[in-house]
């Protein structure tokens, strides 16, 4: 789809609407996104929008701009993504902009330096809310658990010691942690393949005796195949167990036997 | 450093390593803030509550703020409000835009999903961790080093925790961020008649 300028116009008009009505974080815009964009403009379907908000939960960044960068790219390629981003962050800077000139006089006025007061005593709390509400959400598995006090007690301590030490690399860690339980994952999916495949080798065998008239057509007739075929007859005499092996013998025979069959 | 330079890396730096929406950046920020010397604890909980009560992103709102804060007698804190934001914006932006040119199907990589699963619970331990302390630094113990103890704020920690609680137990929802900090200035100015009467 070729984006026209009156498309780009209320793509940015959209996105500027997106940013000025939504408070409190990311998760409230995803409503309002799917008013606009998925039941009013028809942007994209709502199943595709549930792939956007996954895409925008496991990269890095505010969702707000992951997903309207997301979907601005969908509807106008990269200037597109750029239009849509630009406008779901003006409201937030002119907004945030024009309090930040009024701040140190609003501030020092009494009353409002005693609201003030109670909202600082109510800033931590809303955290800490958000906190429990997504520790609800994730399985209680040991490693999990483990991550999650390991990291819960260390960034309180540096809080306390006001050490000088980057959170990031809490997040680093987890991220190797990520990286290393997949590998051992698919090492164990492996080993177990292993296990139960000298049923397949097997089967494969026995398929070999069927298409051994294939096999020979084709070292008949093709002197480059022939090593190959040879190859593949020599593993039929000795069945192997490996699986990795077994599954792609079993396919270039297969291959083979079709190009034989078609002889 | 040039201090528009440190703004947008540090900025950077916070948006590439947030996962999980606003609350997740919180954490990292406070951090930064703090130990550049930016901000106090106090203002950081003033800067919270007026991103938390704007309408926009919390990490655009943070971004823009602390810029334009840190920079006030230069242009007004323009560009140090735009190179902060801009800081913030990048990464999500580079990387959506890489995934959506050629990983459609990012998210459902295995790989992936382990990744995140395992960042998660350090991103939850890390949002409980800056909550608690923020409502430790609203009390006045900051750090070891500049312990205080202000039992007024204690009392009222304590009256905004029952009425969060409170309202959840009664409507079964939880209570709205705005209606709750609206809430929480109300309780501050019922305190400063209070200290007046008393």
């Amino acid at each position: 789809m070729k984006a026209t300028a009156k498309t780009y116009l209320s793509l940015f008009l959209t996105f500027l609407k997106i940013g000025l009505f939504t408070f409190g974080g990311g998760y409230a815009m995803i409503a309002l996104i799917e008013d606009e964009v998925v039941n009013k403009r028809k942007w994209i379907s709502k199943e595709e929008l549930t792939d956007v908000v996954t895409i925008a939960e496991s990269t890095p960044g505010p969702i707000a701009i992951n997903s309207s960068t997301y979907i601005g790219y969908k509807i106008g390629g990269v200037f597109g993504s750029f239009l849509a981003t630009l406008a779901v962050v003006i409201p937030s800077f002119v907004i945030i902009f024009a309090i930040s000139f009024f701040y140190e006089a609003f501030m020092s006025v009494e009353i409002v330096k005693w609201a003030f007061f109670g909202i600082k005593c109510a800033v931590g709390l809303i955290i800490l809310r958000t906190g429990i509400k997504m520790l609800k959400s994730f399985p209680r598995r040991p490693l999990a658990i483990i991550c999650f006090s390991l990291a819960f007690v260390g960034i309180l301590l540096i809080d306390i010691f006001a050490v000088r030490f980057s959170s990031v690399y809490f997040i680093l860690a987890g991220a190797v942690i990520g990286v290393l339980t997949y590998v051992i994952a698919v090492s164990r999916d492996k080993k177990r393949l292993n296990s139960t495949n000298s049923e397949g080798a097997q089967t494969i065998n026995e398929s070999n005796s069927t298409t051994s008239e294939g096999a020979q057509a084709i070292n008949e007739s093709n002197s480059k195949n022939s090593e190959g075929a040879q190859a593949v007859s020599d593993e039929t005499e000795t069945p192997k167990t490996e699986t990795a092996n077994g599954e792609n013998d079993g396919k270039t025979l297969k291959t083979e036997t079709e190009e034989g069959g078609k002889r | 450093m040039n201090v528009f330079l440190d703004l947008f890396l540090t900025f950077f730096k916070i948006g590439l390593f947030t996962f999980g929406g606003g609350a997740s950046m919180i954490p990292l920020i406070q951090q930064e803030v703090t130990s550049h010397g930016w901000l106090t604890e106090e203002q950081l909980l003033d800067y919270i509550a007026i991103s938390e009560s704007t309408p926009g992103p919390i990490a655009i709102n943070m971004a823009t703020f602390i810029g334009s804060q840190t920079t006030m007698g230069i242009a007004g804190g323009f560009f140090g409000a735009l190179v902060a934001t801009l800081g913030v914006v990048l990464p999500s932006f580079i990387i959506i835009l890489i995934i959506a040119m050629f990983f459609r199907k990012f998210a459902q990589y295995a790989g992936v999903k382990s990744v995140l699963i395992s960042i998660r619970p350090i991103v939850v331990g890390m949002i409980l961790a800056a909550g608690a302390y923020l409502v430790m630094a609203a009390v006045g113990f900051k750090s070891v080093y500049a312990a205080g103890f202000d039992w007024r704020a204690l009392v009222v920690v304590g009256v905004l925790a029952v009425i969060m609680t409170g309202y959840k137990l009664i409507t079964k929802k939880s209570i709205p961020v705005i209606a709750f900090i609206l809430t929480a200035a109300g309780v501050g100015l019922v305190t400063y008649l209070l200290t007046i009467i008393v």
